[in-house]
């Protein structure tokens, strides 16, 4: 499914003293088999505009048309928004918002504070009991014990432990099974290793290649940590201050080391150590994963020879 | 970054903000007596005159005022519909069936009572509107500081209710995040019968209630870690001063309220 968004706004608290406005005038297409990053500031609008990918945030329905503002003398028009998940429209109120979410599966910031049930497989089993009704016990079952293996979880002995038993970084992958389990076509994940410790960390993100593909075709994370989204992502979104800044191929993004500061970004140590290089004359060409940055090292010092 | 405020706050600058908020819980309850204390139709008028005082000086939207009635309703409904129909009067009954009636002291009666209910209902709104819950327990600690002498632990009751106040918008937000990442799993809170929606509540709960517990225990460390005693002497950051407008808040409702007792006596009741 492809994501295409135009001329996306969102106002929290519209008409109060405390309106603020989180997404202005974005406008962004992911298309399928991405693996996309969105990064930027705290209350850039990252975070709202990853709601918005399966209705948590509605938009403003396209048939109250007396409620928008009328164009005035002077001013353009007011542009409609679009917003298109595949072949769901979400600026029709009417769309199957339920359909979505089954194919649209959300991994919010500390997905551990979801858990709930007494057992891991039946906080597992919650959103597929949702989804599919009427599932037969063998394949609810059977799905449940993919999913918790997909995660990299020992299903013997967790399926009847109590999710608040399990380690930190157990319960957080738990969380995750509990969304994939649906095999959603996009996956969206908010800080997904947020908090972790860096074995746990590098735990989630070979976690996210495993899925990506063959379970979920798209999936897209909002991260803080650059070196994360270099060594993992396509294509990476750049928001500040509700606007999209860009969207490049970390390739190019990171480049533009003195734009991202301006925005309060960091950029990943590669880029940081081809920086420095450059200072020293050294002019290095890589796409900013360490196995690159290493060949091209190696590469220069080839010719050096 | 949602939701900076919680409850009905009004947050501007104006002359009912800055009154003391000790002396605007007094005045709220010398009005509530005033109320009920106003036998005819000019005690009343006496009060609602003070209301729009209020209403003007504090640059609360009118909207937003008459909107406070809006959630009693059907008390009040419920109250002028049962005064005209039972209270029973002298003379001729405008209409009858049955064993209701409709006299002209019901109507007269009920009106005199919906009156009140609105008063009442606009100028407590008012308090709220206009003093951040904040210093509502401030001032309300410092009202109750004589139940000091009977040995009644005020201090501990301001901090146990200021420290709720704090955890509202906190827990709201957690609320807000459990609640989407639930109906991201497909959770329906909308759909049902009464016993599926309770049921289906169940998964918010659990979470929201393990974080409370999570954050109650983390803040009663961090509190002991800096060695906080509630019953010692404290001193507060911010100090409550009377200043002119707490006189001219005063006048006012010393004013009204002796209006109100004037008009009592030398008026009389409605009917």
């Amino acid at each position: 499914m492809t994501i295409l968004a135009e001329h996306l706004s969102y106002v929290y608290n519209e008409g109060s003293p405390f309106a603020a406005k989180a997404l202005d005038d974005v406008s962004l297409t992911i298309e399928e088999g991405e693996f996309f990053g969105i990064i930027g500031h705290t209350g850039s609008g990252k975070s709202t505009f990853v709601k918005h990918l399966n209705g948590l945030i509605r938009l403003p329905s396209s048939q109250k048309h007396y409620r928008r503002p009328k164009a005035k003398k002077g001013r353009p028009a007011p542009v409609e928004p679009v917003l298109k998940v595949g072949e769901y429209d979400l600026s029709d109120r009417n769309a199957d918002f339920y359909g979505l979410r089954r194919r649209v599966g959300m991994v919010f910031q500390y997905p551990e504070a979801q858990l709930f049930a007494e057992t891991v497989f039946d906080d597992v089993a919650f959103g597929l009991k949702n989804f599919e009704k009427k599932k037969n016990d063998a394949d609810l079952e059977e799905a449940v014990k993919a999913a918790i293996e997909v995660v990299g979880l020992d299903y013997a002995a967790v399926k009847d432990a109590s999710p608040f038993d399990l380690s930190g970084g157990q319960k957080r992958r738990a969380a995750i099974a509990g969304v994939i389990v649906t095999h959603p076509e996009i996956l969206v994940l908010d800080e997904p290793a947020a908090g972790l410790d860096p074995l746990g960390k590098r735990e989630i993100m070979d976690l996210l290649h495993r899925l990506h593909g063959d379970w979920c075709k798209t999936v897209i994370i909002v991260s803080h940590d650059m070196d994360e989204i270099a060594e993992n992502c396509t294509r990476v979104a750049v928001f500040s201050e509700g606007k999209l800044v860009c969207a490049l191929p970390p390739k190019e993004l990171f480049l533009k080391a003195e734009e991202l500061k301006a925005l309060g970004l960091d950029i990943p140590l590669t880029a940081k150590l081809r920086l420095a290089l450059k200072e020293r004359g050294i002019d290095l060409d890589c796409d900013f994963t360490v196995d690159s940055f290493v060949r091209a090292v190696l590469a220069k010092r080839g010719e050096g020879q | 970054m949602k939701e900076v405020s919680f409850g009905q706050y009004y947050p501007v600058s104006s002359f009912v903000h800055k009154v003391d908020p000790r002396l605007k819980i007094i005045f709220l309850i010398a009005y509530i007596t005033a109320i009920f204390l106003a036998s005819n139709f000019y005690g009343l008028a006496a009060c609602a005159l003070v209301l729009v005082l209020v209403v003007i000086f504090s640059k609360v939207p009118v909207l937003k005022v008459l909107r406070a009635v809006r959630g009693v309703t059907i008390l009040i409904l419920f109250t002028a519909v049962l005064n005209i129909f039972f209270y029973r009067g002298e003379g001729e009954p405008y209409f009858q069936w049955t064993i209701f009636a409709v006299y002209r002291e019901g109507l007269l009666f009920s009106a005199f009572l919906v009156t009140r209910l609105v008063l009442l209902v606009m100028l407590s709104s008012m308090l709220t509107y206009t003093t951040t819950p904040v210093s509502l327990t401030d001032g309300l600690e410092s009202l109750l500081t004589p139940l000091k002498w009977i040995r009644f632990p005020v201090h501990a009751l301001a901090l146990i209710m200021s420290l709720a106040l704090r955890m509202i918008p906190i827990l709201s937000d957690e609320l807000d995040r459990i609640k989407s990442a639930q109906m991201a799993r497909g959770a329906d809170f909308e759909s049902g019968n009464p016993f599926k929606r309770i049921k289906a509540i169940v998964p918010v709960l659990i979470p929201l209630l393990i974080s409370a517990f999570r954050r109650a225990d983390e803040l009663g460390e961090a509190m002991e870690a800096r060695c906080y005693m509630g019953d010692k002497k404290r001193t507060k950051y911010k100090k409550l001063h009377f200043t002119w407008r707490d006189l001219v808040a005063f006048f006012v409702i010393a004013a009204l309220v002796t209006g109100v007792v004037l008009l009592r006596v030398y008026l009389g009741g409605i009917l």
